[in-house]
Parts: structure tokens; sequence; C-alpha cells
């Protein structure tokens, strides 16, 4: 729990992530899309991977993965970061973190 | 081409015939009058009628039989009948026998009608010997007929059992096609073991959308009208939430399916052929929504059209991360299906990781569908009560075109092969 609560407060935005997962990749190509560059946590090949994920659903994540918080607070998984962006509010949150070439 | 045998034959059916219509008339309807004695001798020289205008040489016309007869012709009719066997070399066929039948049955009928035996009084002197015999045959016979009746029963019961199987088997094949399980040996058992379950959420899920369907149709036209007669704002959001709402509803059907077989949903079986051919992860794309509503909507203001504008990149953006998404698990099922060596017969390893991979599919389509849900949701955040009903009956009206337009693919002339 720790360990997720220290890597999520980092600056910026945070992905947890598995390296297997479809789902978090697409979350992946979605952030690449807006110029962000998360800092992906693959938990998959993390050794304390099995805590971290129980770490996640006690943080109140349906799925552990994909998990993307942002400023150190949870945005949540692809259902609300879908959300957001279509509502027009995940732009002002990562616009800090994007770098646009 | 006339055979004795083939007057034996006919004569021995027309006595089983006769006395075994005799028979089930006296064992199923006990107060069975003699009265239709009259009637059954007529089928008798009906059939007679019948097989003899087939297969002998004799004139139909004698055997025509009259709705006028009266109780004594019956006999007279016989009597015609067996003469004219007679004439013919047949030793074996008495006609007095066929007449004996008819004399006996009659005694032993609940009401007796001495007219009828009067005439026949010249027949009695043979009825005392082959009696017994005929008691027997006619016991056999009966015996016989309730055998074969029951074999009937059963051999029809098994048939239909076999059709319901049939029609069964043929649903559950059509399925694991469509679906591309159908990998034959060791899977077939396991699919087939589910595919009840299965089977009873997409049929339900079918009928379920067919009520949606007609539901919508009615919503459509009900918007139209109110467009068309200038109902005021009040109105049109009732309307405009009913028409949200049911489509929400299609979304929570949809899940649920899923849940129950994600490639049903994936490969859009309950919709028509055009709809179909622009399905995006088990339905419509979002973006291609906003490009069919948009245009209808006008005029919007400069505010609208930057959130509009907006939503449009959001939502390709979406689309493009979710389809990367599904190219991704694709080429990972693929290359799990494809690990290891082939060539050997084995492959149930694979096939079992690619199962837990493949259970992410589920998700995909649940993202799609949340998708276009938010793009609906937040259209009608931006737009006015009134857009919002011209928008959805755009939306519903380009659906209608869509069927049209499979319709008409379908029925369109071929060219002669």
């Amino acid at each position: 729990m720790d360990k997720v609560m220290r890597l999520a407060s980092e600056r910026g935005v945070v992905l947890f992530s598995k390296s297997s997962c479809c789902l978090c990749y697409a979350v992946k190509i979605l952030f690449q899309e807006l110029g962000v560059t998360p800092t992906i946590h693959e938990i998959d090949q993390d050794p304390e991977g099995r805590e971290m994920e129980r770490a996640l659903m006690r943080l109140g994540c349906n799925t552990p993965v994909p998990a993307v918080f942002i400023e150190g607070k949870l945005v949540g998984s692809t259902n609300e970061v879908m959300s957001l962006h279509l509502g027009g509010g995940l732009i002002p949150l990562v616009k800090p973190y994007q770098t646009l070439c | 081409m006339f055979s004795f045998y083939n007057y034996v034959l006919c004569c021995l059916f027309m006595l089983f015939f006769s006395s075994s219509l005799y028979i089930s008339m006296y064992c199923f309807l006990p107060d069975f009058k003699l009265s239709n004695a009259y009637n059954i001798n007529l089928t008798c020289t009906k059939a007679a009628s019948i097989i003899s205008s087939r297969s002998m040489d004799f004139p139909s016309t004698q055997f025509v039989p009259s709705r006028t007869m009266g109780t004594y012709e019956p006999i007279h009719q016989i009597g015609m009948w067996g003469e004219n066997f007679k004439s013919i070399d047949s030793p074996n066929i008495s006609p007095s026998m066929i007449v004996d039948v008819a004399n006996k049955l009659e005694n032993e009928s609940e009401t007796t009608s001495h007219e009828l035996l009067a005439p026949s009084g010249k027949y009695d002197q043979d009825a005392s010997k082959p009696l017994d015999k005929i008691q027997r045959r006619l016991a056999q016979n009966r015996e016989a007929a309730r055998k074969s009746r029951l074999r009937k029963k059963t051999y029809v019961q098994q048939l239909e059992n076999s059709r319901l199987k049939l029609i069964q088997l043929e649903q559950e094949l059509e399925r694991a096609r469509q679906q591309g399980l159908y990998a034959g040996g060791a899977l077939e058992v396991g699919h087939l073991g589910i595919s009840g379950a299965v089977n009873t959420g997409i049929a339900a899920f079918e009928m379920g959308y067919e009520r949606w369907m007609e539901e919508q149709n009615k919503l459509i036209c009900e918007l139209r009208s109110a467009l068309n007669a200038q109902t005021s704002d009040i109105e049109l959001r009732i309307l405009v939430e009913s028409g949200m709402s049911h489509y929400l509803e299609l979304f929570r059907m949809k899940s649920g399916v899923a849940k129950a077989d994600v490639f049903y949903v994936m490969s859009g079986t309950w919709k028509t052929s055009a709809e179909r051919f622009f399905s995006w992860i088990g339905g419509f794309r979002p973006s291609e929504l906003l490009k069919v509503l948009v245009p209808q909507i006008d005029p919007l203001t400069d505010h609208q059209i930057l959130e509009v504008c907006n939503l449009k990149q959001s939502c390709q953006q979406a689309e493009d991360a979710l389809s990367q998404g599904m190219e991704k698990l694709q080429e990972t099922v693929s290359a799990t299906l494809a690990s290891g060596q082939m060539g050997q017969g084995t492959y149930l390893p694979q096939v079992a990781i690619a199962m837990e991979k493949l259970e992410a599919l589920v998700n995909f389509v649940n993202q799609a569908d949340h998708l276009r849900k938010e793009t609906l949701q937040q259209m009608s955040y931006i737009l006015t009560t009134r857009q919002a009903a011209r928008g959805l009956l755009a939306l519903g009206e380009y659906i209608q075109r869509l069927q049209a337009l499979s319709t008409v693919w379908a029925n369109r002339p071929r060219e002669p092969a």
C-alpha cells in the first residue's frame, strides 16, 4: 500500500498498468495522442505486484489496472478517463505535462 | 395388369378394412346404431370401387355408391360385389363370408334390426362353420391394429424428438460457426455444454431487441410529428429524455448479452447487413454518430461550435485508442495460439492461455458502448432541447435508412448464374 501511495503521489500523470493488459495499452495510446508521457508502473513486472494490485483495489478501483493518478489524485480506470476526456475535463488536468512537438 | 393374387389381396384388405372399421365403431361408440352399418357398407363399397377401378377390369359404374340407399340396399350392394367376384376365379373368397361378417357384427350390436337381418336369412346356412374362424381372425385383427397404432405413436414421438434435437443442433452449430469456436474434437463437447445458457441469453436479447426496435420506431414518429407541429420545449424535453433513456436501455441489454456471449455482440448478428458493415466493436462508431448528427442541428452558436469541435476531437482520440487496444488484443491472442510447436495436433495449453486473454474482449465491448453512451450524453448537454430532438430524429432516421438499404440490397435483382 505504501509503495502504491508513494508512487501515486509522484508529480504528473501516473499510470499503473500490466504489460499484458490491452485496455491499459489503449489508455497509454490515448495519453500518447494527447502528447502526455505518463509515468508507467507495470505491476506484473514488479516483485510486489500482488500487494500493489490489492492496494489499488482498496483505493476504489474496480479493476486494479489501468489506474490513472494525476497530481496524486485518483482519476480512475478506463471508464473514468474516457468520460473525463469526452467531457473536456482531461486536457486541462494534463496540460502542464503535455509535450506537444 | 390383373392377377389372381391381386384379387386375393384386395379382398382380404376389404374384409379387414370393413371389419376393423365396424369393430372400431363398435368399440368406441357404445351406442353404435345399426343405421351406421349403412355407412360402413357404403364405405366398403366405396373402397371396393376405388380398388376395383384401379386394378380390376370391372366397369366402375356398377360400384357407384348411392346416397339414397335404403336399409335394404347395402346387402344388395354386397351381394353385387360378391357376385362380381364370383365371376372371376377366386375360390378362396366367398361373398357369403363377407355378408356373414356383417351379419355377425350386427348380431352383436346392442340394437338389432330385424329388417336388416331378414333378407340375409338365405345366407345363414354358412354362418356357423367359419364363425369361430372369423371371430378369431377379428380378434387377431383387433390386436394387430392396436399394436400397429401403438407402434405408430411411438414412431411419431421419436420423429418429433429427433426433429427438435436436429433444430437445436443446427442452432448450436450456427452459433459455433459464428463464434469460430468450432475446433473439432475435444472442444466441441465443452462448447455444446454451455450453449444452453448462452442461447437463452441470446434468445432473450433478440426478443428484447425486437421490442426495442418497435419502440424506437414509435419514438422516431413521435419526434417527427412533434417537431413538425411546433410543440413546446417542455414536451420536446420529455421526448428527448425518452429517446436518451431508450438508448441507455439498449446499452444495458448489450452489456447483459456480452457477458453471455461476447462474440455474438461483436458479430452484430441482430442488426441488418448494412448496419453490420459500419460496426465498430459491436456497435456504431461514436465519431460516425457525430458526423451524421452535426449537419442536422444547424444553426449552432459559436460556443456550441467550439464545444462540438472539442467533442469530435476527444471522441476521435478515444476511438483511436480503443481501436489500437483491440489490435493489440488480436495480436496477443494470435501470438498465443501460434506459440509452441505446431504439427503435433496438441493445442489445449495454447487455447487455455488464449482464453484468458480473450476475456479482455468483454471489457473492450463495454468500453466501446461506454464511449457511445458518453458521446450521446455530451451532445445532449451541448445542445438545446429542440436541437437535441432534431439530433435524435436524425440519428433514428439514419439507422432506418441503413435498414432500408439492407432490405433493398437483399432484394435486388440478380443476374442469372
